[in-house]
């Protein structure tokens, strides 16, 4: 390639900007974090020990830093709750992954394929629930499903069922809460993929004497993978550290590693074993993301 | 499925293939029974119906919306007709998926599937007719090498150029050697050069496989250099079905002669008739003596095509007696715009009568001395055999 320099000096400063932002908002907290996460519970303000305190001078830099261990670490692993909240909190994630990706699968298919002025009022439906406020969405459904709510009012009237059921506080409740918040996050990747796919392409599958349903197997499926890839990827991730569907929707038995990392930060107030924990989520969640992103990588050269 | 794959294998069998399966010669292997397409209210395709030979070459010539994709699409099944036949080898596919037909389709934009290599690309077709690995193995080397890929087959469509892939597209397409194959405007995504002699391959190679090819096309000159016979659309239905030569020299419509190739038109009244010779008496042009053409002329109202190539331009009227007992037809006028083309080079005359003729001439000689100007005064004649008459 010739011409390496396309960039004008504003545009290379604009690209830096997003550098900035993430160095700001992510890196700098993040390295608060950790540094609590390798500090010790006290009963001060803030309720951890050591403190850096830079007026102090160079040595009592060094006696903080030889201060921080990996007690909080051990402690994550040798605890059976926090096992099981991650635990809990992948399973919770891949089963609803899951879910949303059969429910989701269709209806931007079925989206991608309706007249082009269809398609847009279609995904006016699927943001407009995001004009309401996501946490009064979650109490609407408390609503609906509690003892005498509007579900149980249907099965009754319907004499589906004899009593009403018990639905508030049951897992099946919170993965109801987490499908419905999350479905427009699947759809709208998938969508995308699926829209901007040459129909010509299906035709040409029909021509070579692919039945329609093997068309769909060996030429949209796998031209629809970027899609699946980053709609698994933008539900997964966040409900994985998911805290207030499963706190207001699920049962108290078994948590969530949000729940636990919310419990040890505010009832607890052990705001090192917290950072630990959110430290190991991340680096938990970073795992999936490098793996997409080389995955990405290797279709966009074309695979060797 | 019904899938019959023939045990030609070998590129060596591959350019020689066995003659059409049909029976008799006189059968076509396509027939399109009076078939309609509409779209709401607007028939796309109108009652058209075509035989198509076994081992033509056959192009689809029309301006766009004229229906001829349309009818493309109905061959290879993308499109059901609301009404008629299509038959191939005297069987009606008209309600057949496209799936399950004996004809494949080459695509206007190659279709490749991006995510397969060249090699799985041409294969997919095989792999769906249920071939066993080693038979497709021989088959798709065998095309890449009739098609010059040799080297390309683990690349992928993106790393191909405009011309790979269309020759890619074409091995696909050939790969089930179809009983006819579908061109949709195979040409037009290339370039003025690689169209040409991309041309001349793509005859060759339908001359050397036997096979039936259907191309639709709005490029005449395209239409013209490749096909035994063109048909000629306009309003979903056909104008005409000639071979080149036809429908350049015989046009049978006004609407025809306009389409392909430029023409000089006059309305006029039939008049007196002698020996072979009809007089055309026309506003523009005067009385023309034309040709009796072999099908009597029924209306009194007809149209006078001449080409431009045909009328030729003198200073004076022609030169020797010869030349003279032809040029029956003569109309003087003033020339007002010459065009060199290299080749050749075309005048526009504007008639004593207000009207413009056009005339081309030949560039035979590197000097011209003798070359019209702008504003000279000249005599354009043709003879009454260059003048097609034309009723509607």
């Amino acid at each position: 390639m010739s011409g390496r320099r396309i960039f004008s000096r504003p545009a290379r400063l604009a690209a830096v900007a997003p550098y900035l932002w993430m160095a700001l908002f992510f890196l700098v907290p993040f390295g608060f974090v950790l540094k609590i996460s390798l500090s010790q519970t006290a009963i001060a303000q803030p309720p951890y020990l050591p403190v850096f305190d830079l007026t102090q001078g160079w040595t009592a830099i060094k006696a903080t830093l030889a201060a921080l261990s990996l007690d909080n670490f051990r402690l994550l692993i040798s605890d059976n709750l926090y096992v099981v909240s991650y635990l809990r909190s992948l399973v919770v994630a891949m089963v609803s992954t899951s879910i949303l990706l059969v429910i989701g699968y269709p209806i931007a298919y079925g989206m991608a394929r309706l007249p082009r002025k269809w398609q847009s009022i279609a995904m006016m439906l699927v943001i407009v629930p995001f004009w309401t406020s996501f946490l009064i969405r979650i109490y609407a459904w408390i609503n609906i499903l509690q003892h005498d709510g509007l579900l149980n009012k249907i099965l009754l009237a319907l004499h589906l069922v004899s009593a009403p059921l018990v639905w508030l506080s049951t897992d099946s409740a919170m993965y109801l809460g987490i499908v419905y918040s999350y479905l427009p996050f699947m759809i709208l990747p998938l969508y995308a993929t699926l829209a901007k796919m040459d129909p010509a392409l299906l035709e040409a599958a029909g021509d070579l004497g692919a039945s329609p349903r093997r068309a769909f197997w060996l030429v949209t499926f796998p031209l629809s993978l970027p899609g699946v890839g980053a709609g698994i990827l933008l539900c997964f991730i966040p409900i994985v550290g998911e805290f207030v569907i499963p706190d207001l929707l699920a049962g108290s038995n078994s948590l969530m590693i949000g729940q636990t990392l919310w419990l040890e930060f505010f009832t607890n107030k052990d705001w090192p074993v917290a950072s630990a924990a959110a430290v190991v989520l991340l680096v938990l969640l970073v795992a999936p993301m490098l793996f997409y992103d080389r995955l990405q990588r290797r279709q966009l050269e074309g695979g060797r | 499925m019904a899938e019959e794959i023939p045990k030609s294998d070998t590129a060596e069998e591959w350019s020689r293939p066995e003659p059409p399966a049909t029976g008799a010669a006189d059968t076509p292997l396509l027939r399109i029974d009076a078939v309609v397409k509409k779209f709401g209210v607007f028939r796309a395709v109108d009652r058209l119906s075509l035989d198509i030979r076994a081992g033509e070459f056959f192009a689809l010539l029309g301006p766009s919306g004229c229906g001829k994709t349309t009818l493309l699409r109905m061959l290879a099944g993308f499109e059901t007709p609301d009404q008629g036949r299509i038959l191939v080898d005297g069987k009606n596919i008209a309600q057949v998926p496209p799936h399950q037909r004996p004809v494949n389709m080459m695509f206007q934009n190659y279709a490749l599937f991006p995510h397969l290599t060249v090699w799985d690309n041409i294969a997919f077709g095989l792999k769906r007719a249920g071939m066993n690995r080693t038979g497709i193995d021989r088959r798709v080397t065998a095309l890449v090498a009739l098609l010059k890929l040799q080297g390309m087959e683990k690349r992928k469509p993106d790393q191909l150029s405009g011309g790979q892939k269309q020759r890619v597209a074409l091995a696909r397409s050939l790969a089930r050697q179809p009983r006819v194959l579908l061109l949709d405007e195979p040409l037009a995504a290339l370039d003025k050069k690689l169209r040409e002699s991309t041309q001349l391959e793509l005859m060759e190679l339908q001359r050397r496989l036997g096979m039936t090819f259907i191309i639709v096309t709005h490029d005449q000159e395209e239409a013209m250099t490749m096909a035994d016979r063109i048909g000629v659309m306009d309003a979903g239905r056909l104008e005409q079905v000639a071979t080149p030569r036809e429908l350049y020299e015989a046009p049978t419509s006004r609407w025809v002669a306009e389409f392909v190739g430029d023409v000089n038109m006059f309305e006029g009244q039939v008049g007196a008739r002698e020996a072979n010779r009809l007089s055309v008496s026309t506003r523009d042009a005067g009385t023309i003596i034309v040709a009796e053409p072999r099908q009597p002329v029924t209306k009194t109202t007809v149209s006078v095509a001449i080409r431009p190539e045909k009328v030729k331009l003198s200073r004076r009227g022609p030169a020797s007696d010869a030349v003279n007992a032809q040029a029956i037809n003569r109309l003087e006028g003033v020339v007002t715009d010459v065009s060199y083309l290299g080749g050749l080079t075309t005048y526009k005359v504007k008639l004593d009568t207000g009207a413009v003729l056009r005339s081309s001439m030949a560039n035979t000689a590197r000097l011209d001395r003798d070359a019209y100007h702008a504003s000279q005064r000249v005599v354009a004649w043709f003879t009454p055999d260059d003048c097609v008459v034309l009723e509607q």
